[in-house]
């Protein structure tokens, strides 16, 4: 549970202050990339959308990483800016999205269920992907959340919303315990059933 | 043939991949259709894929997502290591362990036994063949 290829980033800035503005607005934008220096660049991308400031008439503040952590809860309410809330208890996320096809730009709303918002994403950027053929610089986080189990939307979802679940494994693939001991030929057949 | 062993919650299961090798955890909860939550006495609960996990015949009562001390608690109840060790799976594992931890002398002294253990099952199996000739 520690490694993810998305970090989620809150990336402070403002524009320069000039002699006509002496206080610029300060703005405050969190994002998901995979480094900090990706952060920062995806921060003026957003930003010089919003706003007349560019990062050469610009300056950011402060960028910190938002966590996940496997803090107790006491601790865990001290520093709830910044870690992520309970890693071990499963949520439902949505992430609203707006991504670029072939043709255009489309929204989407999409549910995960995970352990942790930064798993979430990860799992969102591999099945935009996978089903869209999306790459990551086509894709534009708008919210995320987490959503309570009532109000989701997802069928592949809200199938696992049932505290006595059950389902057998249909198919066992049988592989050695390291790659190791791979090899091409083995001696006997394997036994597919779990 | 029906399935035996299902996934649901308090399924005790044996980790067959990866850093985990070879423990026994419980899920205890299903995160989606490739992953569980799982969690063991000496352990952080975290989630793990299916393919690492083998089934085990084992199951315990739990509620949904159990404090550390009652999963402890109900698995000292349902005796999961004591069923676990006189299960003929759990056998095997421990004994592959045995052989595999042997050092030379440790060989040497099984050759010596098997050795005898032949050799009073060729003497039994020659007193029945004279009993059968005579």
């Amino acid at each position: 549970m520690g490694n993810f290829r998305f970090h989620q980033y809150q990336v402070v800035g403002r524009a320069l202050p000039t002699p006509s503005d002496e206080h610029p607005k300060i703005y405050r934008m969190k994002l998901w990339a995979t480094n900090e220096v990706r952060a920062k660049s995806k921060f003026w991308y957003f930003l010089s959308k919003l706003k007349k400031v560019k990062k050469s008439n610009g300056q950011v503040l402060a960028i910190n990483e938002w966590l996940s952590s496997h803090l107790p809860r006491f601790l865990v309410a001290l520093v709830s800016l910044i870690f992520e809330r309970k890693p071990t208890k499963i949520k439902n996320y949505g992430i609203w999205l707006r991504y670029q096809s072939r043709t255009g730009y489309h929204n989407m709303y999409k549910e995960y269920r995970d352990t942790t918002l930064n798993g979430a994403v990860e799992h969102m950027y591999n099945e935009m992907a996978s089903r869209h053929r999306v790459r990551y610089h086509c894709i534009q986080i708008i919210k995320t959340a987490t959503i309570p189990a009532k109000l989701c939307k997802r069928e592949s979802t809200k199938q696992f919303h049932d505290s006595k679940i059950k389902f057998p494994l249909v198919f066992k693939k049988v592989r050695p315990p390291t790659r190791k001991l791979k090899t091409t030929y083995k001696a006997s057949r394997p036994n597919l059933f779990m | 043939m029906p399935f035996k062993r299902y996934v649901e919650i308090g399924r005790v299961a044996l980790v067959n991949y990866g850093k985990d090798y070879g423990r026994l955890v419980v899920i205890v909860d299903v995160i989606d259709q490739n992953r569980a939550l799982v969690d063991a006495p000496d352990m952080v609960r975290g989630q793990m894929n299916f393919k690492r996990l083998s089934l085990t015949d084992i199951k315990i009562d739990i509620p949904r997502l159990p404090k550390k001390k009652s999963l402890i608690a109900a698995m000292e109840a349902a005796d999961v290591k004591n069923k676990w060790e006189n299960s003929s799976w759990g056998r095997k594992l421990i004994v592959q362990k045995r052989r595999a931890s042997l050092n030379d002398f440790d060989r040497f002294k099984v050759m010596l036994a098997r050795i005898k253990r032949g050799g009073a099952i060729q003497q039994e199996l020659a007193k029945l063949k004279k009993q059968n000739a005579s």
